[in-house]
Parts: C-alpha cells; structure tokens; sequence
C-alpha cells in the first residue's frame, strides 16, 4: 500500500498488469511509434549512408504513385467482395444450424473446420484446385460445359483478385455463421409464440423479429470482420504474391512487398500509416453512427 | 384407418420439405467446407507421376503413402515440425504466464486507468500486421535474434497478448467473487489466492486459450517470413519454399499441408465450446 496525497493506493493489480504492460509497450507502442517515425524518412536498407528525414515527401509520393491507387481500389473490391460473400453464406449456415435436427452437433463443427485451417494450407489447397494444368474447378467446369477449355484462374489479372476472394469467403464465412447463431439462440421463443398468436407470415416474423434482435450481432462481427479483412495479407501473398502485375496487390499486399522485396523501410511504413488512418476512420465514422442509431432507439 | 394414413402422409410431406429445406442446402454447406481438404488428401495419396496422367481422375488408381515418407526423407519435414512445436509452444506458455495475472487483475480489482487499458488491450488487436513488421524487424537486427526461435516468441507475443487478455478476462468474469473471499477468510494472502484457488478452477478456460495460443503460432507464416531464414524453419515457411520453386510437387506439398493442418483441427474440437463461448458472448451482450 502506497499513500498519495492521503489516499491509499493499491499497487497489487499494476504489480499483477506489470509484465503485460512493459511487453505491449516494448513490442508494440514502440514499433507502431518507430514506424510513424520511418513514414518521414528516406529509408532504404542497403543504402545506410542516406537514411535521413525528408518530411512528408513519401505521403506525397504516394499521391502521385499509380501502384498506390490500384492497391487502393483493389482493397476496397477485396473487403466489399469478401464480406458480402462472407456474410451472405454465413448467414444461411446459421439459419439451417439453426434449427433441429439429428446431425446439427456435426454439422456446426464440420462447418468450423474452414475457420481453423491456416492460412498457408488454405492458400495451397486453393490454388492447386485452380491450377491451371490439373486444377478440379477446371475439369469440373469443363465437365459441366461452362469452360471449353481449362482457365489459369490466378495468371490472369481480371480473374486473380477474385479467385483469392472466393478462397477467403470459404475461410471466413464459418465465423459469421457463429456469430449469428449466437445471435439467433440470444431471440427469446415468446416473440415468435406472440407474432404467430397475431397471425403473423414466417417472412413477416423474419423481417420484423430475426433481423432486429440480430443487428447488435451483426454490427460487432462485421466490425471487426472489415478489420480483419483490410489487414489481411498471407492468403493473397502466398497465393499469387500480388501479381499477375498489379492485379491483388491490396494495401498491406503492396506495403509488404515494398518493405520485404525492395528494403524500402521509409516508404513501406508510410503505406502502413496510411491503411492504419483509413481503418480508423473507418471505424470511428462505423461506431459514431451505430451509437446515433443506439440513441433513436433503432438498435 | 384414414386418419392413420393422412398422418402418415403428412409425415411423409414434412420430411420432404425438410429434406428440400434443411438437409440438401446444409450438405452442400457441408460439402463446400470440406472439399479442399477432400481434394487435398486424395492428391497427396497419388504419386507425384500419376498427377499429370491424360486421363483426369478423382480417386487415385494406386493409392500410396510415397508422398508422406518423401516428406520426412527428401525436405526433412521432421525438422520443420520440431522447429514449430517449440516456438508454438514457448510462446504459448510465455502468453499464459504473462496473461494470466493480467486478466485476473482486470477481472477481479477496480483501479485507477482499468478501463482505458483494456480498451487499450482490445485496440492494439486492431492494428495491421504491417504497420509493427518494419520495427520489428530492425529491433531483431540490432538486438542479433535474426533466425532464431527467441525473435519469433517476441514477435507472437504481439498478437497473442492482447487476445488472450481479453480472452481470459472473460473466463475469470465468470468465476464467482465469492470464491476468492472464501480463500481470503481461509487465510489465504492474494497472491496465493490466485494461485492455489482460482488457477484450478479456471483452468478450462486457460487450457482454451492456451491451445488458441499455440494454434495462432503454428499458423503464423507473414513474421516467420521476414524474421527467419535457414536456421528456424516453421512448417509454413517450408510449405510456402515448395510453392515457390518452379515446378511445384504438389504429392509432397498435399501430404505435407495435411500433416500439419490435422493436429490444428484436431485441438480445435477440443477447445471448441469455450471458444465459441468467449468469442460470442462480448457480441451478443452488447
């Protein structure tokens, strides 16, 4: 016990936070502040002898660099594509999962199993069924009579982003499907049991029951869903490495690849500034309108 | 009679439309979720020559565990294995030993700034991989930890200490108060309050995160990318070495994505149920 200014301090509860927060500071409030610093600064690994500040010069070159914008684009037709897709399987699953049924247990843990699998395995498994020798989606559609002949689905610039894309849906649409679930057993059954007293339509009890008691649920996963999707970055790099050309090259994609292949420190910190900002304000405009929504009473 | 046989038929009817409704779109869910790994594992039962046969096949003509041994005999996979056991494992028990007493104090004392830094703990979560890579990257450099287990530890902790902060916080919530008082009036001092009454009890829930831990680890591929080389090797970086060569062995590099994605699995079913608990309850609250 410590006395300041007459009142007694427990110190016991710091002493217990004590290591977390000397770590977090080390490995994460340093970096994030050293990073900030790099974003100002001619920094190129094997050129030691001309690191030095030049002020806001590599915001301005990202400005006028064409490679930024299509990162740009490209993480914006990443996240729309991914989470709609993500979303829209999602919430089927948990519809069905929903409901009983004898094989419901296995069926909600074999669904999981996308959600689990790393990111490297998702990534090769994907591209060896796109594969464009020996590929099954080819022979598959070929069979069908959709394709006449096999597809290099990931060599070709209009095609690539969106193969990743339908890769990461897989991945990603079993947490969704959680999230709702969960939502959908949180519903207490005497809404319905009313509603159906009132003569009311399975869809009239979809739309004016399921959808509003969901949307605390759907609000928080798609959140940090939009988070996570922005920063993600293994998948796309290990499945085509940004390329063909500039073709999925998102933000953290382009970032990476700055800092990793060309040494750019300076400039690859800038980028990582900016998509850094732009989540932010994402996610400040986000919660500002989920807490006006909160407070007309519509949530 | 005829209202034994309208009863069967309305049976009959409902089982249709269950069958139309529910079982055939959730087996094709089934089905979608599965197939890579199907497809995975029937590739990595070919040998290497019978993948590019004119003919295509989706059962291998003669299925072999070639694949599998070459693993271990031609890329020293044994290798990779052990170099990610360790570093999953390390920094699973570093992340526990470090978020154990974080948690309990965030669940069990009210103090001066206790909002502020779980709110702390939950935004740094948010923060992209890239924008701490750079940094990190220059420490491990002045520091020499470059390609070894220890700048892989350090890094992990970076993702894993937030999480599994809150993680725990929300597991240690659920344990009653009164149980710590009960030990207090027993004579127990604080610190062996922790550790002699609410350790055991709380111990599925930091079994959980533990095994969260050491999955998130075992996953990892983009730090392991830039902070190791020849030295440590983690299964995703060798995987990822045999996608980059100019013809890929897809056998070996099947047989290998499913050594290592069935223990994944394998401790997911183990954990689900907390998981699941911890992950939702924070989202279906608010």
């Amino acid at each position: 016990m410590v006395h300041v200014s007459g009142k007694r301090v427990d110190l016991f509860p710091y002493f217990l936070l004590s290591p977390a927060l000397l770590i977090t500071i080390l490995v994460i409030f340093y970096p994030i502040i050293r990073t900030f610093t790099y974003s100002f600064m001619q920094y190129i690994l094997w050129k030691p002898t001309e690191i030095k500040f030049i002020g806001f010069d590599n915001y301005l070159k990202a400005l006028r660099d064409p490679v930024f914008w299509i990162s740009f684009q490209n993480t914006l037709i990443w996240i729309v594509g991914v989470i709609s897709l993500q979303l829209l399987l999602g919430f089927c699953t948990a519809l069905f999962l929903n409901q009983k049924f004898f094989w419901r247990g296995i069926a909600r843990s074999l669904v999981l199993i996308p959600w689990v699998t790393p990111s490297v395995i998702t990534a090769l498994m994907w591209r060896w069924m796109y594969d464009g020798n020996r590929g099954v989606i080819n022979d598959l559609l070929v069979r069908v009579g959709i394709l006449s002949s096999y597809f290099p689905w990931l060599a070709n610039d209009k095609t690539a982003l969106y193969a990743i894309i339908l890769a990461l849906m897989w991945q990603g649409f079993p947490f969704f499907a959680i999230m709702i679930l969960a939502g959908l057993q949180a519903i207490p059954d005497t809404l319905y049991e009313a509603a159906e007293v009132d003569g009311a339509s399975t869809l009239q009890k979809f739309t004016r029951i399921t959808l509003p008691m969901l949307v605390p649920v759907l609000f928080t996963s798609l959140m940090l869903r939009i988070i996570w999707v922005a920063n993600s970055l293994d998948i796309i790099y290990i499945m085509t490495g940004g390329g063909p050309g500039y073709s999925t090259h998102t933000l953290p994609v382009y970032s990476y690849i700055r800092a990793y292949k060309g040494m750019d420190f300076g400039y690859a910190s800038t980028i990582a500034v900016v998509l850094t900002l732009l989540i932010t304000l994402f996610v400040s405009i986000y919660l500002r309108k989920v807490l006006r929504m909160e407070d007309r009473g519509a949530v | 009679m005829r209202k034994e046989s309208m009863r069967k038929r309305k049976q009959r009817h409902r089982f249709l439309t269950r069958t139309l409704t529910l079982h055939t779109p959730l087996l094709l869910i089934v089905g979608f979720a599965l197939a890579p790994y199907i497809w995975t594992f029937l590739t990595s039962l070919t040998p290497e020559e019978d993948l590019y046969l004119s003919e295509f096949r989706y059962l291998p003509a003669n299925p072999t565990g070639t694949n599998y041994l070459r693993l271990f005999s031609r890329i020293d996979y044994g290798r990779n294995i052990r170099d990610s056991v360790i570093v999953a494992i390390t920094t699973m028990l570093v992340g526990l030993c470090i978020t154990v007493p974080a948690s309990y104090s965030f669940s069990r004392y009210r103090f001066k700034g206790r909002t502020a830094l779980m709110a702390q703990f939950l935004v740094i979560n948010m923060f992209p991989v890239v924008l701490l890579l750079v940094p990190l990257f220059v420490l491990m450099r002045m520091l020499g930890l470059m390609d070894t287990y220890l700048s892989l530890i350090i890094a992990y902790s970076t993702f894993t200490i937030p999480f599994s902060t809150w993680m725990l916080t929300g597991f240690f919530n659920a344990i009653p108060r009164e149980l710590d008082e009960a030990a207090q009036i027993d004579g127990c001092n604080r610190l062996s309050t922790l550790l002699r009454v609410v350790l055991p009890v709380a111990l599925p829930g930091i079994s959980a995160t533990g095994i969260y831990i050491f999955i998130t680890a075992w996953n990892e591929f983009i730090y392991a990318a830039i902070l190791t080389g020849s030295n440590v090797r983690t299964i995703p970086i060798a995987l990822q070495n045999m996608i980059g060569e100019f013809k890929i062995a897809w056998g070996l590099l099947t047989a290998g994505g499913v050594v290592s994605a069935v223990p994944v699995i394998v401790l997911f079913f183990f954990i689900q149920r907390q998981l699941i608990h911890g992950m939702t309850a924070g989202a279906v609250k608010g």
